[in-house]
């Protein structure tokens, strides 16, 4: 395997699981919410897409996928709002619930084979037979619906409604006491992130051309890894940047995990890696923060100041 | 304008910890009134803003605002006419958005789809240069790289954007520097003068309780222990209010923060 032919692999990794980067983008870094129902989600847009294209119909699939991840959002943000339900708690329920739900959608399997069905990566590939960019049909699909989330996002961001779901996971004390309500904006924010997740989903399942019930398995640590290197290489500015930044985040992320496997790491070692990255990305600035702390009790223990103060 | 009859509201009922912060209070004002309240420490000032604006429901009681009942009204729905400024000034504002996208949200112009436009810009612009601060040159940075003074300013140019039926300060400049905490109140007097604004004030400074406004109110365990407006409240000054205190409550003032001057 060529090196670029190890770019082009993450690089069509990448921008599929770049989607529920993105969605992670609108429900983490702007509404403040940590879906864990990210990885229930993103199988139900798998299992779904995948139940859809076997039954012929191979772009209906796609939009399916995504209403089902609107739905599933919707739910979490039900329960985190109208029921009491802790926001953490209720991203595992739907998560848990999500796993039967799977299942039945496969149709009591736990696995679903597509490898005589029309996908829209298929679509794109023979609409692109014999021109030069033939091989390249998966990227140009999953680079259409990036491209598509990404200028969405930063359009969508712009409106007022988009400012309401920032200011909701800005500074919710404000919110509180301003005309916006909290309820609508997190219900909003969450349906259309959780479409994203479900879309990422569906478009992983169709271009392997097969789908398990644990196609989402840690995508949420995987996908949050992203955002946060993602935010190393575009940490301010404006939305529309940052959510680029987020793409490349997952493109690294996947660059760095596939270089990893030529050097015969082992493939199931994926999920410690990018847990091993979140608390990395997440425990540094705090750590750094302690630092004086960690300083000053040094000092007093073992330091001059010790010395001083005995005498 | 606002009309609250008989509220009440006890929280912890039925604990050892139960308190009455509204006792049966009645509170009527009018149109353009600007009303300063004073009291001492749990009075029950900040529970009468929190029941007005409807950070809680009360127990019993009704609350009118120009004639529109909103005693059961949600909380954001009473704020498209409630203004509301709170102590601390970090709480107005969205710090990890611009100054401009922070006026977008309080200007409430357009539907929900809609976005800051050309004329917008330009007014946010002329807003912002009458609090003399230099903000208008700011619009693209972020309300997290601003003062609490110029915060609180911000908050009150948002608050008061969409000329509010009722605007709320509790205590709004209390946690600013005396000289920012001056400049601030003056532009809170120029602005509600200027909309012709409705206006409670809980203030700590007795001085600008009774130079404030037109009408000044004493609370005291969740009642209104006194009620002064017109030519008595003209000749009172801040030793005759400290007296009227312990003649209504039987107890001298006593307010950690109180400034007598």
């Amino acid at each position: 395997m060529s090196f670029l032919s190890l770019v082009q692999t993450a690089l069509e990794l990448g921008l599929i699981s770049s989607l529920t980067v993105l969605a992670l983008f609108l429900s983490y870094s702007m509404l403040n919410v940590c879906d864990l129902s990210t990885d229930g989600c993103f199988t139900l847009g798998a299992t779904v897409g995948a139940v859809v294209a076997l039954s012929g119909h191979p772009y209906l699939s796609v939009l399916a996928a995504m209403a089902a991840g609107v739905l599933s959002g919707f739910i979490t943000a039900i329960l985190q709002t109208k029921m009491g339900v802790n926001s953490l708690l209720a991203g595992i329920i739907v998560n848990t619930a999500l796993y039967s739900v799977n299942i039945a959608v496969m149709g009591n399997s736990s696995l679903l084979n597509m490898n005589k069905t029309d996908t829209v990566f298929t679509k794109m590939q023979s609409l692109l037979k014999g021109t030069f960019l033939s091989g390249q049909y998966k990227l140009i699909v999953a680079l259409f619906f990036v491209i598509l989330v990404v200028v969405f996002l930063t359009l969508f961001l712009r409106t007022r409604l988009g400012l309401a779901i920032r200011a909701t996971g800005n500074n919710p004390d404000m919110v509180r006491s301003s005309s916006i309500n909290p309820i609508m904006t997190t219900i909003i924010g969450l349906c259309i992130a959780n479409s994203f997740t479900a879309l990422s989903g569906c478009l992983l399942a169709q271009s392997q051309k097969s789908v398990n019930i644990d196609i989402g398995t840690g995508m949420v640590t995987i996908a949050l890894a992203s955002l946060l290197i993602g935010g190393i290489f575009v940490s301010k500015g404006k939305i529309g940047l940052r959510a680029v930044g987020a793409v490349f985040g997952a493109f690294v992320f996947r660059l760095v995990y596939t270089i990893a496997l030529r050097f015969n790491m082992p493939a199931f070692m994926l999920k410690l890696v990018s847990s091993v990255i979140v608390v990395i990305a997440i425990a540094t600035p705090y750590l750094k923060k302690q630092l004086p702390l960690f300083k000053r009790r040094w000092q007093h223990r073992f330091g001059k100041e010790e010395a001083e103060c005995s005498e | 304008m606002l009309r609250v009859t008989h509220l009440s509201k006890t929280f912890n009922p039925g604990t050892v910890n139960a308190k009455l912060a509204l006792d049966d209070l009645s509170l009527h004002v009018a149109p353009g009134d600007f009303v300063t309240i004073i009291g001492a420490n749990g009075a029950g000032k900040s529970t009468l803003f929190n029941a007005v604006s409807g950070s809680f429901i009360s127990d019993s009681g009704k609350i009118l605002l120009d004639g529109a009942d909103i005693t059961l009204m949600p909380e954001f729905k009473r704020a498209r006419v409630i203004g509301r400024l709170f102590q601390d000034p970090m709480r107005g504002s969205a710090p990890g958005m611009t100054i401009e996208e922070n006026l977008a949200l309080a200007a409430g112009r357009g539907g929900w789809l809609s976005t800051v436009s050309k004329t917008d810009k330009k007014l946010f612009r002329e807003r912002l240069a009458l609090l003399d601060m230099g903000l208008e040159d700011r619009m693209q940075q972020q309300v997290g790289l601003l003062s609490g003074g110029q915060r609180q300013a911000l908050t009150l140019m948002m608050a008061t954007f969409q000329a509010p039926k009722l605007l709320l300060l509790d205590e709004h400049t209390a946690a600013l520097d005396p000289a920012t905490a001056e400049k601030v109140l003056k532009l809170t007097t120029e602005i509600v003068a200027e909309k012709n604004l409705t206006c409670l004030m809980v203030t700590h400074n007795m001085q600008s309780a009774l130079e404030l406004g037109n009408r000044t109110v004493m609370m005291d365990r969740g009642r209104i222990i006194f009620d002064v407006s017109g030519e008595e409240r003209a000749k009172l000054t801040v030793a005759d209010l400290l007296e009227q205190f312990k003649i209504a409550s039987g107890k001298a003032l006593d307010n950690d923060r109180m400034l007598l001057t």
